[in-house]
């Protein structure tokens, strides 16, 4: 038994899902769902939808490279069955999948970084422009003139110090 | 090679028939319709093509008999033969004979009424002369009807006759009625021959097909033959003698030594030796049925010595029994090989032989010495040959441990698995984890790599690489200023969405400085945007603007005016148009502005503008519709 990707939306196919599709170069298409293979029917373009795994990797939404991604790939060599070597990577495969998430999430934060940035930007400029539209030049915010009756008031501290 | 195949000639009709055929078919195949009033030629030519097309068919049909049956002179002898003793030769020749005389008598009929036909004056003449020679002609078929049913008898015998091919490798059987002949046949070939206990079972030749040496042999069974002279012999006896004398074949004679058949073994010899100049030049076995009853050695002696006279004349004396098979396909085989030489051995005689004898040459490399030269085999070839000899010892196979353990069996195949540590053959491996497969992720050097990659890790954490803190967050200006920024956003979207709503109603809108400006309105819009509006009675624009400070009329420019006479029409007062209703120089620049402007975009575009030449209507009816008379074009 094995789980294979789905060929368009990079999904894991599970045993008993999906439909196949060899087409007459020999090449196999797996797909797990109608909505995968209907979409590769259209010769759509994985990497041109915007909800496949293809498309978020090469459009850099996603982590693409990364050491932790190079545990994980066929090799094709033939190793004989050792149980010490079995469990050993059933608890590697954990902590690697742990560090990825990981990874993977970081990834998605400092991207979202710059969009923070911007919007701060925007924000500024918004109120620079058009403060207008809710607070008249005119105005003299209670705040303000807290402050300046304040002010106003050590200064006249001050002057009575001096003056005494 | 001619193949003889009988079955094809045509059936011949019965007179009646061949009449009846023959005159409807000229009705048919001839117009039917003539007038007395038609020119003579006319008619007799109706009359003559009537005539002649039906002695066409009569001639035609006969002629197709005649060329049909076969001509005893130019097949083979043995079929020649066999139609004398089954047909009688002369009377088939006879009857072909009077079909060809009958033929030539209608030609000649056919013409003298033909020439006839010529001296006829009238349709009636015509009409009758036609009569008289197709009656004529029926008249002559009429006369052939005893030839024609003997003919179509014979067709029809002649297309049940066995195919017999005169040329070709046969093997026949002969013998008294009742000896075995047929069931021989029905043994060896898959040829259905009647059997039945009795004597002339079998009243015609038959013909079945075997196989030997790869080659089709043909086997005729032929009717028994008794022992009496020729003269004597039936229709039945003679065809079994037709074959014998006729094909060159490997003859079996059938005895039976039981005499069963009604015949003593005295009688069967005596029959051998009557009709001995018969097998002259052919390969000939004797052969002793029906064994399972009587052995020759159970014989009483003087039988015995009759039967083994054979052997003495050098003639191969085999037995078999067809019931119980015994000795059958010997039989067959022996005779068969005996041909076989023989075929071989009289082609050898003829000349063309040599032709071919010459041409073929079989080496036979001659030894130069005494001493033997065996293959060489090397030591270790042998060592190894003898090695696997002795290791012969069977391996237990799966099937034989299936065998021992019966319904328990189960298919282990784990058991011939080669790892390093046995104890861990039967473990339960691990195939998928998480959507993961195990299988992926297999590499002897993965605890390596998974060090590397945490210390990787390590250094990321010291590095702060997952530091999210963010120090804006918490910020309350910067907090303040996306409230802030919110706040303007809202706001300004409420701005459009009220002016599209503004804008949709069509209706003539008002500069916003000529709208009235309700002050309370004012003031609390302004109060809105932070504006302290207490004490705003004061204000000014809470006076009432006073009726005495209204505004005085602007004063217009003043053009010179020139005493008019009254009898002068007063538009030449009037000023030019481009500069009438304007107030001063600057205002005229202005409007000469303002105008050439509003033509720019049509100028631009190449289109028709203000001062261009109107036509409205650039077909109008009245000079499209109607006569033009005299006059222009363009006036109607």
């Amino acid at each position: 038994m094995r789980l294979d990707k789905c060929y368009f939306c990079s999904s894991t196919l599970y045993p008993g899902h999906g439909i196949q599709f060899v087409r007459n170069d020999c090449k196999i298409f797996k797909f797990c769902r109608s909505k995968c293979h209907k979409a590769f029917k259209k010769k759509r373009n994985p990497r041109r939808s915007r909800w496949t795994k293809a498309f978020r990797k090469a459009a850099g939404k996603d982590l693409a490279v990364d050491p932790s991604f190079e545990f994980e790939k066929r090799r094709n060599v033939p190793v004989k069955y050792d149980r010490e070597l079995w469990s050993n990577t059933v608890k590697a495969m954990q902590r690697i999948s742990e560090i990825k998430t990981k990874r993977q999430n970081q990834f998605i934060l400092n991207r979202l970084k710059k969009g923070k940035e911007l919007r701060k930007e925007a924000d500024k400029r918004e109120i620079e422009k058009h403060i207008h539209l809710i607070k008249s030049p005119a105005a003299r915010s209670a705040k303000l003139e807290k402050k300046m009756v304040e002010v106003i008031e050590e200064d006249d501290d001050e002057r009575m110090e001096e003056e005494i | 090679m001619s193949h003889y195949n009988f079955k094809k000639i045509t059936v011949v009709p019965t007179a009646k028939d061949f009449v009846d055929i023959v005159l409807s078919k000229t009705q048919r195949k001839t117009p039917t319709v003539v007038h007395k009033h038609y020119k003579i030629s006319r008619i007799r030519q109706f009359y003559t093509r009537k005539v002649k097309f039906s002695q066409q068919t009569f001639h035609d049909k006969l002629s197709q008999i005649i060329s049909d049956f076969p001509k005893l002179e130019d097949v083979h002898p043995f079929y020649a033969d066999l139609m004398n003793v089954l047909y009688d030769k002369d009377h088939f020749k006879l009857a072909l004979g009077q079909i060809n005389t009958a033929r030539h008598l209608i030609d000649n009929v056919a013409k003298d009424y033909v020439r006839l036909m010529k001296y006829a004056d009238s349709l009636y003449r015509c009409k009758q002369l036609k009569k008289a020679a197709l009656g004529r002609m029926c008249t002559i078929m009429k006369r052939q009807k005893q030839s024609l049913e003997y003919l179509e008898q014979v067709r029809q015998h002649l297309s049940r006759l066995p195919s017999i091919d005169p040329n070709t490798r046969t093997l026949l059987i002969c013998g008294f009625p009742n000896v075995g002949k047929s069931s021989f046949i029905n043994k060896i070939t898959r040829a259905d021959v009647e059997v039945q206990p009795y004597a002339f079972t079998t009243k015609s030749l038959f013909v079945g097909h075997t196989d030997y040496k790869y080659l089709r042999w043909q086997v005729v069974d032929t009717p028994g033959i008794l022992d009496h002279s020729l003269e004597e012999r039936n229709t039945i006896e003679m065809q079994a003698i037709t074959a014998l004398a006729h094909l060159r074949a490997a003859v079996i004679y059938v005895m039976d030594v039981s005499e069963q058949c009604g015949h003593s073994i005295e009688q069967q010899v005596a029959l051998f030796k009557n009709i001995k100049p018969l097998f002259a030049n052919k390969p000939l076995i004797v052969c002793v049925n029906k064994i399972d009853i009587l052995k020759i050695e159970d014989l009483p002696e003087d039988k015995r010595d009759l039967v083994k006279s054979f052997e003495e004349e050098e003639i191969p004396l085999m037995t078999m029994s067809t019931l119980t098979e015994e000795g059958v396909s010997e039989l067959r085989n022996e005779a068969c090989d005996r041909l076989l030489a023989h075929r071989v051995e009289t082609k050898i005689k003829t000349k063309k032989v040599n032709d071919i004898a010459n041409r073929l040459h079989v080496a036979v490399p001659q030894k130069r010495d005494k001493k033997e030269r065996p293959a060489f085999i090397p030591e270790a070839v042998m060592k190894k040959r003898q090695a696997m000899e002795i290791e012969k010892e069977k391996r237990k196979l799966e099937r034989d441990i299936e065998l021992e353990e019966g319904d328990d069996y189960v298919l282990d195949l784990r058991k011939t698995w080669d790892l390093p540590k046995p104890e861990e053959k039967y473990d339960v491996i691990p195939e998928i984890w998480e959507g993961h497969n195990v299988a992926d992720f297999i590499d002897p050097d993965i605890m390596k790599k998974l060090d590397e990659l945490e210390k990787e890790e390590e250094l990321r954490e010291k590095a702060g690489y997952y530091d999210n803190y963010d120090s804006d967050d918490d910020d309350e200006e910067v907090q303040e200023m996306r409230k802030t920024a919110s706040r303007i956003r809202e706001k300004r979207q409420l701005i459009t969405l009220e002016s599209g709503e503004k804008r949709r109603i069509q209706r003539p809108r008002v500069p916003r400085t000529a709208k009235k400006i309700d002050v309370k309105q004012m003031e609390e819009s302004m109060e809105e945007l932070g504006v302290e509006m207490d004490g705003s009675d004061e204000t000014h624009y809470n006076r009432l603007r006073s009726r005495s400070a209204s505004k005085v009329a602007l004063k217009r420019k003043r053009e010179p005016s020139e005493p008019r006479s009254k009898s002068r029409a007063r538009s030449a007062s009037k000023p030019p148009r481009d500069q009438s209703g304007v107030r001063d120089e600057t205002m005229a620049k202005k409007a000469k502005k303002i105008g050439r402007n509003a033509q720019k975009s049509f100028n631009m575009d190449a289109r028709k503008g203000e001062a261009d030449r109107r036509v409205l209507d650039m077909k109008p009816k009245h000079l499209f519709s109607g006569k033009r008379k005299m006059g222009k074009t363009d006036r109607r």
